[in-house]
């Protein structure tokens, strides 16, 4: 028998890891790689309901959250290099000032 | 099985955990993609052979690429070498070759031991994946291709660099 329901909450806490990176962390790097953490833990429980009711739609739903998580990742890190090439830092709380 | 989940859930959890508290950037990638692999084992214990295969390829290969150049391109300079001189170091990468053995003697006993898979465990192979994510979700797919269009077009605007003004238009006038 596959245990599902630890399944379910080995995601929750990979998110719940994922939600203290981002909280915690300074470094915007950091900050990325945990978004990555969290993305990865949703999908894992959609593989595990997938798995649950034999169904292949949770697989389905990994392969857009693949997609959307690469997109995300090569515009964010677009982003960062900017961010660096302009502040000479990686720290969230230099870049914590809008113009106006 | 079952042995199979809970050492993989440990090493995914104690990777995520290291990856969210380590200092130094390369450190927490190489836990990242520990922990990567931990779920991609997973997922093939959980009888999703095909998505095990995309988190190795897509996810602890392509994405983390980039998270290693864009760690390698910022820290240019006289820190390079010292950090390259950091990253031979055994202390350095002995805790992720450490968990990534374990992970590998887990894939190869489960090769290894059951051939072909249990009938407890009803794998769902790409074959279905596929025929749902081409015939209900058609349109999801396209959405997506869509958006990784825009994720490149994206990425490429804002690592467009101007290139220097020529000052041609003053020559050529008089």
């Amino acid at each position: 028998m596959l245990p599902i329901r630890e399944g379910f909450i080995l995601s929750a806490v990979l998110f719940v890891l994922g939600v203290i990176g981002v909280l915690v962390r300074r470094n915007i790097v950091f900050v990325l790689m945990s978004i990555e953490v969290m993305l990865n833990a949703a999908g894992l429980a959609f593989v595990v309901a997938g798995t649950r009711w034999r169904q292949p739609d949770g697989q389905v739903i990994f392969l857009f959250i693949l997609a959307m998580a690469a997109a995300e990742v090569s515009v964010g890190l677009a982003l960062v290099l900017e961010l660096y090439h302009r502040y000479k830092s990686l720290d969230t709380d230099v870049m914590n000032r809008m113009r106006g | 099985m079952t042995i199979v989940f809970y050492t993989a859930g440990t090493i995914a959890v104690a990777a995520t955990v290291l990856t969210v508290t380590r200092f130094h950037a390369v450190h927490a990638l190489l836990y990242l993609i520990v922990s990567l692999l931990a779920v991609s084992v997973i997922f093939y214990d959980f009888g999703a052979p095909f998505v095990a295969a995309l988190e190795v390829i897509v996810y602890a290969g392509a994405i983390m690429v980039l998270f290693v150049f864009v760690v390698m391109l910022l820290n240019l300079g006289e820190q390079a070498s010292r950090a390259e001189h950091a990253l031979l170091t055994p202390s350095m990468w002995i805790g992720p070759a450490i968990l990534v053995a374990i992970l590998l003697a887990q894939f190869v006993w489960l090769l290894v031991r059951g051939g072909a898979p249990p009938a407890a465990r009803a794998e769902i192979g790409s074959v279905e994946v596929g025929m749902a994510l081409f015939g209900r979700y058609l349109m999801g797919a396209e959405l997506a291709s869509m958006l990784l269009l825009a994720g490149l077009v994206g990425a490429y605007h804002l690592g467009w660099r101007k290139a220097p003004k020529v000052e041609v238009t003053h020559a050529s006038h008089p």
